[in-house]
């Protein structure tokens, strides 16, 4: 279980996280959405390790994770992809999987044998499986399409073994019907792997599609959290954030 | 990564040839090219030949440790020649000052080299490009002063006077020429194996995911700044064995072993023979020391030969000669955008 007591953060005077306290139950798939300039991927940032809090705690299991270095938050088991799919363009795909296992393994300082390692490649092969990267495995990923970049990015999270796994805007920068694709993707990886999921997403169609349980941030603090029609019906998220176009009589 | 990193990532197929190649076909390689200069001096008895190889191990173990850095891990140091020099140095004064055998002053240079590069990756190495290029610079600027100014030590801008005792070992004189030469090629040829098992080991791919993306390398759970510590400290003993190499033929030890300009010639020689290609600083080295043997019999401006060289290759290619080659002929072969 993901646990944020308290978590802040602030740059300057500008408080980009404010008191945040959530829970992640084991295996639950969470949307986190607000407006540009809410806190959302300030927030991943602090829950895994690549900025400090300035107070608060990440607790994932009971062990505190505030402060930690991303390699550490990595091995307890939270695991992330980012905005912007963030890969080894010189790799190839199966190059880029079996060295991730390496790391996980920590046999990324081995020197004495030759990459891959027998042992890397079944976890590996099922990484590129689960995201339906195999057949693309010799591929160098600066030259994949967009959308198998984002799957090459949430493959080398997930062949970790996350037990929590954060992907911000998973499908930023798809056209519709990819999107579609990925979102599709990233609830079949939530309900076969059996792993806590907190995804940022704009898309309201998607949001309320898929997420059994939204939070909403607006500058820095919870403006709410609940189940999909709790959220359209809250006055306080369609004034900030929703608009009218997805509150509940729209919706209807 | 840096714009011509990215820009060079693009191209596609990717410029690795026989990457996957075993360890043992390495080891055999690496046997029959021992085996092929070895017997060379049985045939062609020029000296100046001899000569050209064993600065051509000295530079070629240099230039192929900076690769590790600059173009295996994205680390482009400026300060890789004071590890030269350095090797030089140690190996020189161990020599003078100890009358301690060949092999034993050998390793006591290394570990030495070991400390002190050590404790300089261990500032540089937390810095980014840019920094990280100045700092190293300032470190060699720093032993360079040191050895000027030690003057009881070093001997000052004279160097290291009188010569290096070398006692045999082993059977082996290293004051005979045909000795060294051979040791040479030996170094050489064990030095290139050693790097090339660690350019395709895991943690060679643990440099190239560093050297691609060294944020995202974090969040898969490698420590980068061990692993950069770790290539830092690994190509110093390279390039400190070919200081050692360099002590060994002129018999001595000058300021100019830990000046810049060696690291700048370690920077033109990748640039010359390429990054992307275990074996371009190897071919770097040969076109330089080709470079600087013919032009400088043939003008005093060597320099400006040298730079329009350089911009021939910086403009004109676009990357080094082996990665040039490397990357046509892998385009013939492949097409786009799969590697076998």
């Amino acid at each position: 279980m993901l646990e944020i007591r308290s978590l802040s953060k602030s740059f300057g005077g500008v408080k980009a996280t404010d008191n945040v306290t959530l829970d992640f139950a084991d295996g639950s798939l969470t949307a986190v959405i607000g407006p540009n300039g809410a806190g959302k991927s300030t927030f991943f940032n602090l829950i895994t390790g690549a900025l400090k809090p300035d107070s608060g705690q990440i607790l994932l299991n009971g062990v505190d994770m505030a402060g930690r270095s991303p390699p550490e938050i990595v091995r307890h088991g939270i695991g992330r992809a980012f905005q912007v799919a963030s890969i080894f363009p010189s790799l190839t795909v199966e190059e880029t999987m079996l060295a991730a296992v390496c790391a996980d393994q920590r046999r990324a300082s081995v020197l004495h044998r030759r990459f891959p390692l027998a042992e890397t490649r079944d976890r590996a092969e099922h990484a590129m499986e689960l995201l339906g990267l195999a057949s693309k495995r010799n591929r160098i990923a600066a030259t994949l399409s967009h959308g198998d970049q984002k799957l090459l990015d949430i493959a080398l999270a997930l062949v970790l073994d996350p037990k929590v796994l954060l992907l911000d805007e998973p499908t930023a920068g798809m056209g519709t019907e990819e999107r579609w694709r990925m979102i599709d993707k990233v609830r079949e990886l939530w309900e076969t792997q059996k792993i806590t999921v907190v995804f940022i997403e704009h898309d309201m169609d998607i949001v309320f599609k898929i997420a059994p349980e939204i939070v909403v941030l607006c500058y820095g603090r919870i403006l709410a959290t609940g189940t999909p029609d709790a959220i359209r019906r809250n006055e306080a998220v369609i004034e900030a954030y929703l608009g009218t176009e997805h509150h509940a009589g729209a919706a209807i | 990564m840096t714009e011509l990193q990215a820009e060079q990532a693009a191209v596609v197929p990717r410029a690795e040839v026989g990457s996957q190649r075993s360890r043992y076909t390495d080891v055999l390689i690496a046997l029959a090219a021992f085996a092929v200069l070895a017997i060379l001096p049985m045939f062609i008895s020029s000296k100046a030949l001899l000569d050209f190889v064993i600065r051509c191990s000295a530079f070629g173990l240099f230039a192929t440790s900076l690769n590790l850095l600059v173009g295996y891990t994205g680390m482009v140091s400026f300060g890789h020649g004071m590890f030269f020099g350095l090797g030089a140095y140690g190996f020189g004064l161990i020599m003078q000052r100890t009358g301690l055998p060949v092999p034993v002053a050998f390793v006591a240079t290394l570990i030495i080299t070991t400390l002190i590069a050590a404790v300089i990756g261990a500032i540089c190495v937390r810095l980014k490009e840019i920094y990280f290029a100045f700092v190293t610079l300032a470190f060699q600027m720093l032993i360079h002063s040191t050895i000027l100014s030690w003057v009881s030590l070093t001997g000052g801008d004279q160097g290291l006077r009188g010569g290096i005792p070398r006692p045999t070992f082993f059977g082996v004189d290293l004051s005979n020429h045909v000795h060294l030469y051979v040791v040479s090629c030996g170094l050489l040829v064990i030095g290139l194996l050693l790097m090339r098992q660690i350019a395709q080991s895991p943690f060679g791919y643990t440099l190239r995911m560093i050297r691609d993306n060294a944020t995202r390398a974090s969040f898969i759970g490698i420590d980068v700044w061990r692993a950069k510590l770790t290539i830092f400290v690994l190509a110093a003993l390279f390039a400190s064995t070919g200081g050692i190499i360099m002590a060994l033929f002129v018999s001595g030890a000058y300021p100019e072993f830990a000046y810049w300009t060696i690291s700048g010639e370690g920077i033109f020689i990748n640039m010359l023979g390429g990054v992307t290609t275990f074996l371009g600083p190897m071919v770097g080295t040969l076109l330089l020391l080709i470079l600087n043997d013919t032009v400088t019999r043939l003008t005093e401006y060597y320099g400006i030969v040298l730079g329009i060289v350089i911009l021939f290759f910086a403009i004109g290619l676009r990357k080094g000669l082996m990665d040039f080659v490397v990357e046509w002929y892998a385009r013939r072969r492949a097409g786009t955008g799969e590697r076998s």
